[in-house]
């Protein structure tokens, strides 16, 4: 018996103060735990409770509201698994299915870069893995300040060289994401990382401990004192003014890719042996949220010795141990039968496996350590965490802001103006070339990369013999959020889910990372509430479920929050991934031809922004209807074999379209636009395509649109090597080139 | 024909080897680390990855596995083995080619398409080839800049052992645009470009890639496999 703080010494000594503010936690919870055990928590038990009840891993501030989120589930005849698992599975046909996610890793990533980019890949890596799913791809959705502060020189590059390092390690193909700079993320990047994985149908594995008498088996890396806290203490309060940069640097995670990679390839051949009964990743809140959860999702409870724990610092204390994000670790319930077997194949891939404890009857997680019990509490009570109904409140500065619409700008008249608009747009580091990024990822490990960045969306063929494939794209727009959250959320749904119609693939899921400022702040919650509501909503009326997601708080420094920044996600299945377009002009003489409707809609857009640094006035108007008629529309045409490119409009409008369009295929275009000159070039107005059409095919693709409803103009032709705009202006693509890709090597080397 | 693929701890294009064996005909085998077996394989590719982490130095552990210590004097007696990107520096670790690979000059992990100039034609992997052509094949590496000492790349050069050259220049900072060299004998080819990424338009840049599996495949079909044209 050692000097450790036990349920005995604690039920002894209830007056000891206990540092329950420095872990995270209010007066009010630490009252609650102490009502629940009917004594104080043992200090092992206190640092359990901590994380479990943090921000990060109980979602205590958001669930209220993604509760809405649920029924869109009930919709779905594809989904396996929905919101609650480690992640959702989606049926995608010929017996496959697929689990996929997006998570945030913003707080480390400010903090240490290159690190807590690296570990935001690894954890939701684990994520699908824990599934039962092989993860077969990931995507990164990066913010950053101004791509010109001196910070962003900092962080961007670190974010980026370990998001290569690690992904590119583990053999997983990067095939798109997001790039984007705001000075509101100049304190408080984000970066969110998405996982694709793939199994057959009867592959599903659960977060369950059940079966009395089996073993809890912790495996992979060693638990050492790296990321202790991390979810409580760092990615659940906001930076201080000094940015936090120093004193948090211990909260971060180290990651061994290779570690990681060598527990995936493990976990594959214990599930194909059939060998886990419940296996559960090791992430945010390290072995006290993976035995807390496994335990509370089982019919039993569970007993944990400690001491069988591996560590690589023998000085770690019980709460140091519980607390610890160490990497790459998983564990699974097994039985007692099949252990000899499990730890063989754990051998065979150098992975380090230890029995640490077993299921039992009684409903409590018990835990010991140098023979005293530490914990011993009901696990329920843990891994449901409380409930706050915070306050939220319309912004007060919203009215004002919605008022100070574009309408005012300066508009560019001539066609020289609108030319010079073009190239000035192109070369904004939002908007150029993203290759000094994309160079450093490895998109076509694992050969079934059909679409991957600079395309709308990633593209996997699932299937050799059949051509059955995935399309994945995520998009987030602060500005049009801030502007209006809700209708900012679904514009960002639209845009995601048009995306991935542009390979080809019909939209079938959902995911979300919400990534916003303080809960405490009540203009902060109802930005949150708006934005989930417009999700819900959304995806109600497209039909596409959600089936999991992230809720990332406290991205703010002192009193500035991020522009609220929900990232979507959506999946899509391809019939046949050979019958996808691509986003370049690749056919000489196809027919360019504008697909939906353009209004004179510049609130929030890339322009103003560029241009004038204004945000003000409305985002542009959803119409989801619109929506799903130009997706079905895309997705037959490219199945009809009739499109040579498929390219959606957002950010910049037609003019930015065709440009990359053009830069793609290496193929010029010569369009002619009717109306204002400036609007049709650089409205953001939603609901839009461009699309070029097989030379010989232009009549039936025209009868198709008019079947599904959509308005399709005729632009012009592809072809030459100019982008030229009737006789408004001409560029020729090596000027339009030169201006794109000069972006970013100019500024990060 | 039956071509072992080898998977380390770490092996990541393993996979894609496999494939591109199946693409041009033959059978892929695959050959596990800790096995001191070849399994009577008739050639062997070692694949792309970051094999045991790329620790200490990249492909210095490989050379040492098991399988190596097969693989290793088989080469030397004529068996065709071709090294990919972590294949090619555990070829030069294992000293069946000469030279290293070093840091990538701009010290950052670079994927590209690029073009690749067949210089040798002469050996079993690039027979299929003509020399001269150029290739559309992508690169994807942290450490793939070859530096040898001046004498051993002349010797190269004048012995026409360089395979395959970066045609506009290379990427990576590798000394004189090497992009792939093989032994005295021609059995043994490593290049850090990935031909097994470029074997078919839909899922690579083109398919120029294949003719390294299609061109071994055929050599084994004909005679003289393992000496010198």
């Amino acid at each position: 018996m050692s000097g450790e703080d036990t349920i005995e010494v604690a039920g002894g000594t209830p007056e000891t103060a206990q540092p329950f503010k420095e872990l995270g936690l209010t007066e009010d919870e630490y009252q609650k735990i102490r009502d629940i055990l009917g004594r104080r928590p043992t200090a092992a038990e206190l640092a359990l409770y901590s994380v479990m009840w943090s921000e990060h891993c109980s979602y205590k501030s958001s669930k209220v509201h993604l509760r809405n989120l649920a029924p869109t589930a009930d919709q779905s005849q594809y989904l396996l698994a929905g919101i609650g698992a480690n992640a959702g599975v989606v049926d995608i046909g010929q017996g496959y299915a697929v689990t996929f996610k997006i998570e945030s890793h913003n707080h480390p990533s400010f903090v240490e870069p290159h690190q807590g980019a690296a570990t935001g890949i690894g954890g939701i890596v684990r994520d699908i893995l824990a599934m039962g799913a092989r993860p077969i791809a990931v995507m990164d959705a990066l913010r950053f300040g101004p791509a010109d502060a001196h910070d962003t020189a900092r962080v961007l590059p670190g974010v980026v060289s370990g998001i290569s390092f690690y992904g590119n390690c583990l053999g997983l193909p990067n095939i798109g994401g997001e790039l984007a700079f705001d000075a509101s993320y100049a304190g408080n990047p984000l970066v969110n990382a998405l996982c694709v994985g793939l199994m057959r149908h009867d592959d599903l594995k659960a977060a369950v401990a059940t079966g009395l008498g089996n073993k809890v088996i912790l495996f992979g890396s060693r638990t050492g004192p790296d990321g202790v806290g991390g979810a409580s203490v760092l990615a659940s309060a906001t930076f201080g003014d000094d940015g936090g940069k120093s004193a948090k640097r211990p909260s971060v995670q180290v990651g061994d890719p290779f570690m990681e990679k060598l527990l995936v390839e493990c976990c594959l051949e214990l599930y194909a042996a059939d060998l886990v009964e419940g296996i559960q990743d090791l992430g945010a809140a390290g072995v006290a949220c993976a035995t807390t959860e496994l335990a509370a999702g089982g019919d039993g409870g569970m007993f944990v010795d400690m001491d069988a724990i591996p560590l690589r610092d023998p000085n770690l204390t019980p709460a140091e141990i519980l607390m610890s994000e160490s990497q790459e670790r998983m564990m699974a319930v097994v039985k007692p039968k099949r252990v000899d077997a499990f730890l063989a194949i754990c051998r065979k891939w150098d992975v380090e496996a230890t029995v640490i404890g077993e299921v039992t009857g009684d409903g409590l997680l018990t835990m010991t350590w140098r023979g005293g019990t530490v914990v011993k509490i009901p696990p329920q009570t843990a891994a449901d965490g409380p409930v706050y109904q915070r306050p939220y409140a319309r912004p007060d500065t919203l009215d004002a802001l919605q008022v100070a619409g574009p309408e005012g700008l300066h508009r560019p008249a001539d066609g020289a103006a609108l030319r010079d608009t073009l190239l000035r747009l192109l070369g904004s580091p939002g908007l150029a070339d993203k290759r000094w990024v994309t160079q450093q990822y490895d998109s076509l490990v694992r050969g079934n990369t059909v679409l991957a960045m600079p395309e709308d969306g990633g593209l996997l063929r699932v299937a050799e013999e059949t051509g059955l494939g995935i399309a994945l794209a995520t998009d987030g727009n602060g500005r049009y959020c801030t502007l209006d959250p809700y209708q900012g959320t679904q514009l960002m749904l639209a845009e995601a889910y048009r995306n991935v119609a542009m390979t080809g693939a019909v939209p079938v899921a959902v995911t979300n990372c919400l990534n916003f400022g303080s809960p405490e702040d009540p203009a902060v919650m109802w930005q949150l509430a708006e934005a989930i509501r417009g999700l819900a909503d959304g995806c109600k009326h497209l039909g596409i479920p959600v089936t999991g997601g992230n809720v990332s708080l406290y991205n703010q420094t002192g009193a500035t929050a991020i522009h609220p920044t929900p990232v979507i996600g959506v999946l899509g299945v391809h019939e046949d991934v050979r019958r996808r377009p691509g986003a370049g002009f690749t056919v000489d003489g196809a027919q360019v031809v504008l697909l939906g409707t353009t209004r004179d809609e510049f609130g929030g857009s890339a322009w103003a922004d560029v241009v004038h640094q204004h945000l003000g006035g409305r985002p542009p108007a959803v119409d989801l209807d619109a929506e799903r008629k130009l997706a079905s529309l895309v997705v037959a045409a490219a199945t009809e074999g009739l499109l040579a490119s498929a390219h959606d409009l957002s950010d910049g409008g037609l003019a930015i379209a065709l440009a990359e369009a053009c830069l793609r295929g290496g193929r010029g275009v010569v369009v002619s636009l009717h109306g204002d000159q400036f609007t049709e070039l650089f409205s953001e107005s939603a609901g839009r395509a461009v699309v070029s059409v097989i030379p010989g095919r232009e009549v039936e693709f025209g009868a198709l649109a008019e079947e599904h409803d959509v308005p399709a103009t005729v632009l012009g032709v592809a072809f030459g090597d100019t982008l030229t705009v009737g006789d408004t202006f001409q560029i020729p693509l090596p000027e339009l080139e030169r201006v794109w890709i000069g972006t970013l090597p100019a500024i990060f080397g | 024909m039956r071509i072992g693929v080898v998977t380390f701890p770490g092996s990541l294009d393993d996979t894609d080897a496999a494939r591109a064996v199946r693409y041009a005909g033959a059978e892929p085998v695959s050959l596990w680390h800790s096995d001191r077996d070849l399994r009577g394989v008739d050639a062997v590719v070692l694949p792309g990855g970051f094999s045991y982490g790329d620790y200490l130095r990249c492909g210095a552990i490989a050379r040492f596995s098991p399988v190596m210590g097969e693989l290793i004097p088989a080469a030397r007696a004529g068996l065709p083995v071709l090294g990919i990107c972590n294949g090619f520096q555990i070829l030069c670790e294992a000293h069946l080619l000469p030279g290293a690979l070093t840091r990538n000059a701009g010290l950052r992990f670079i994927h590209a398409d690029v073009r690749l100039a067949v210089t040798d034609a002469r050996t079993p992997w690039t027979a299929g080839y003509s020399a001269g052509q150029v290739l559309n094949v992508p690169v994807k590496n942290g450490e793939g800049a070859f530096v040898a000492d001046e004498a051993t790349l002349d010797e190269l050069e004048r012995t026409g052992r360089v395979v395959v050259r970066y045609a506009d220049g290379a990427p990576n900072g590798s000394a004189r645009d090497i992009a792939g060299i093989c032994n005295a004998e021609g059995n043994v080819v490593g290049l850090m470009p990935h031909p097994e990424h470029a074997i078919d338009p839909l899922t690579g840049p083109s398919a120029d890639g294949l003719g390294f599996f299609t061109s071994i495949v055929a050599a084994f079909a004909g005679a003289g496999l393992g000496a010198r044209a």
